[in-house]
């Protein structure tokens, strides 16, 4: 194909390849779990980890990762609070996190600057042209490592996921569990908002696995299934993106929810009621 | 050193100021209620609609503040349409507002390619409350001023509802009723924040004082009353900080002073509970 001719291109494929792969892995598990707010924030909290980078003239990767996992640490060590429920303390903290980080954020761009400005929206919604093949190198090295963590997990994690008293009182160890997931979570989120923008992640982390999840109740089926949808997803997406004038992350979410509706969709045809049958009979 | 008298002697610091103190007040108070419900993550996809919204308004040539309005209440109404047991699937409302943000994407992109307007995306983005017109300043008291009043008539019956619907709705607490008006507030007052701090950081106005009210005290009614008024405390406190350091844009002081409030209050939590625990 004639946009395979540039090497950007092909740099934009590759690292949307790995991309996809890791984001679907992690976000099956994270719309399991419910944490989708937490996701979205990770995800957030990149943008200052960049404009940081950028402003010290250190490597933009650093920058993402070490802004994205600071995130889920803090997250996963605030105490719940004693007056409110458990879940209600813990949107709060997340809600904070979130918003004082991208706060930062905003600080850094008022104090750069005209350059940084410019850079915002890059950082904010993604660009194509920004990926180099050393990049690639990098995303691919922490992508394995974060599926090889990930898969030493798995199983414990799902048990802690679908019913954590008794996961608990069979001694898997659920708060470091789920740290160890936001941490992953946060590499995930950190990898992808390099191709998609900081704003615009959350679209590859949830709109797959819900998508999934709608088609089929197995879990492996619709794991693979995840992948499957966010690899479809992110190559259309950056194909849209080469023949069109708007950025790369609206086709990811655009593809992405149409991919989200037509499983919805599919799933009201397919447990539609037919009771005007059994009434033909009777 | 500033003095009050010149402080308050420009007008955009005024309004600033005006505007600011109410819409600080609707943000603590629905945030309260917005916490307690565990509904931030609603707050979160309003806050990305705000900015759509707002360019939507933009591209199109329309008023800032209708765009706002207008996609703020449309969508916290069809969150509430959509939700089941009053709240809606995390998962339908991140996919739908990981959309709505994508479409403003192509917004930005279309109304920076048609006007000079680079910066307007970024000033939505992360607020500009001392460029608010007077006009924009009175519009905005109004209407946040009305979310308050609105807020604390439906307090007791709402706080009811929130801690146990069941039992409210046996007791004739129009419990579904209730849902619409307050997602209507919180659209309202997300619209309104987003103008103070900007549409993504308006969380921090939402979540943060709420947050530290919960930890500070069980009681729900001192905490609904101390949300606002740390809300406020903030946006005064960051106010005079951006007065002061220029350099410093008002939304990150607003913010670094909410934040570390509930920093401090997670901190004084921590330290008397370990003394309780020593004491016991």
């Amino acid at each position: 194909m004639a946009i395979f001719q540039f090497t950007f291109m092909v740099n934009a494929y590759r690292a949307g390849t790995i991309v996809a792969v890791l984001a679907g892995a992690l976000g099956w598990f994270m719309v399991l779990r419910r944490q989708s707010f937490a996701g979205h924030t990770l995800a957030l909290v990149s943008f200052p980890g960049a404009a940081a980078a950028i402003f010290l003239g250190i490597s933009v990767t650093i920058g993402y990762f070490a802004a994205a996992i600071t995130a889920a640490l803090v997250i996963a060590a605030v105490p719940r609070s004693l007056g409110g429920r458990a879940r209600s303390s813990e949107s709060a903290v997340i809600g904070t996190v979130q918003a004082f980080a991208l706060a930062c954020g905003a600080l850094l761009v008022s104090l750069y600057g005209g350059f940084l400005s410019a850079l915002t929206t890059n950082l904010l919604f993604g660009s194509l042209l920004g990926i180099s093949a050393s990049q690639v190198l990098v995303l691919l090295g922490a992508a394995v490592a974060a599926l090889a963590a990930l898969a030493g997990i798995a199983r414990p994690l799902f048990f802690a996921t679908v019913d954590p008293d008794v996961a608990e009182a069979r001694g898997v160890r659920v708060r470091a569990l789920s740290a160890l997931f936001l941490v992953l979570l946060g590499c995930a989120a950190a990898e992808a908002s390099q191709i998609t923008g900081v704003l615009l992640v959350f679209a590859l982390l949830v709109m797959p696995a819900a998508a999934a999840q709608r088609l089929t109740a197995r879990p492996a089926l619709s794991f693979v299934l995840t992948i499957a949808i966010a690899l479809v997803t992110v190559w259309l997406a950056l194909l849209l993106a080469y023949y069109s004038i708007y950025p790369v992350g609206f086709w990811l979410s655009t593809v992405g929810f149409g991919g989200f509706v037509l499983a919805t969709g599919w799933r009201a045809w397919t447990d539609r009621p037919r009771p005007v049958a059994a009434e033909v009979t009777t | 050193m500033i003095s009050f008298a010149s402080t308050f002697g420009e007008p955009f610091v005024r309004y600033a100021f005006i505007a600011g103190t109410v819409i600080a007040a609707s943000s603590g108070l629905v945030g309260y209620f917005v916490v307690l419900r565990s509904q931030v993550f609603t707050g979160d996809a309003l806050s990305h609609v705000a900015f759509t919204g707002a360019l939507a308004a933009l591209a199109a040539g329309a008023s800032l503040l209708l765009g706002l309005y207008g996609a703020c209440l449309l969508v916290a109404l069809a969150i509430a349409a959509l939700g089941r047991h009053g709240q809606a699937d995390d998962t339908v409302i991140g996919s739908v507002f990981a959309w709505v943000l994508g479409l403003g994407a192509v917004f930005l992109t279309i109304y920076t390619t048609s006007a000079t307007g680079g910066v307007a995306g970024i000033s939505v983005l992360f607020g500009t409350i001392f460029g608010l017109s007077a006009s924009q300043a009175a519009v905005d008291a109004a209407i946040t001023a009305a979310v308050c009043a609105a807020m604390i008539l439906i307090a007791r019956p709402l706080l009811f509802a929130s801690l146990d619907p069941a039992v409210a709705r046996s007791r004739g607490v129009p419990v579904r009723a209730l849902e619409y008006a307050f997602l209507g507030l919180v659209g309202v007052t997300a619209a309104a924040a987003a103008q103070a701090v900007g549409a993504l950081l308006l969380l921090g106005l939402l979540a943060t004082p709420a947050g530290t009210a919960q930890r500070l005290t069980a009681r729900p009614f001192r905490a609904f009353w101390l949300s606002a008024g740390i809300a406020i405390a903030s946006v005064w406190a960051g106010l005079l900080i951006a007065e002061a350091a220029p350099t410093v844009p008002p939304s990150f002081a607003i913010l670094a002073v909410a934040t570390s409030s509930y920093a401090a209050a997670t901190a004084v939590t921590a330290v008397h509970r370990r003394s309780a625990r020593a004491a016991a």
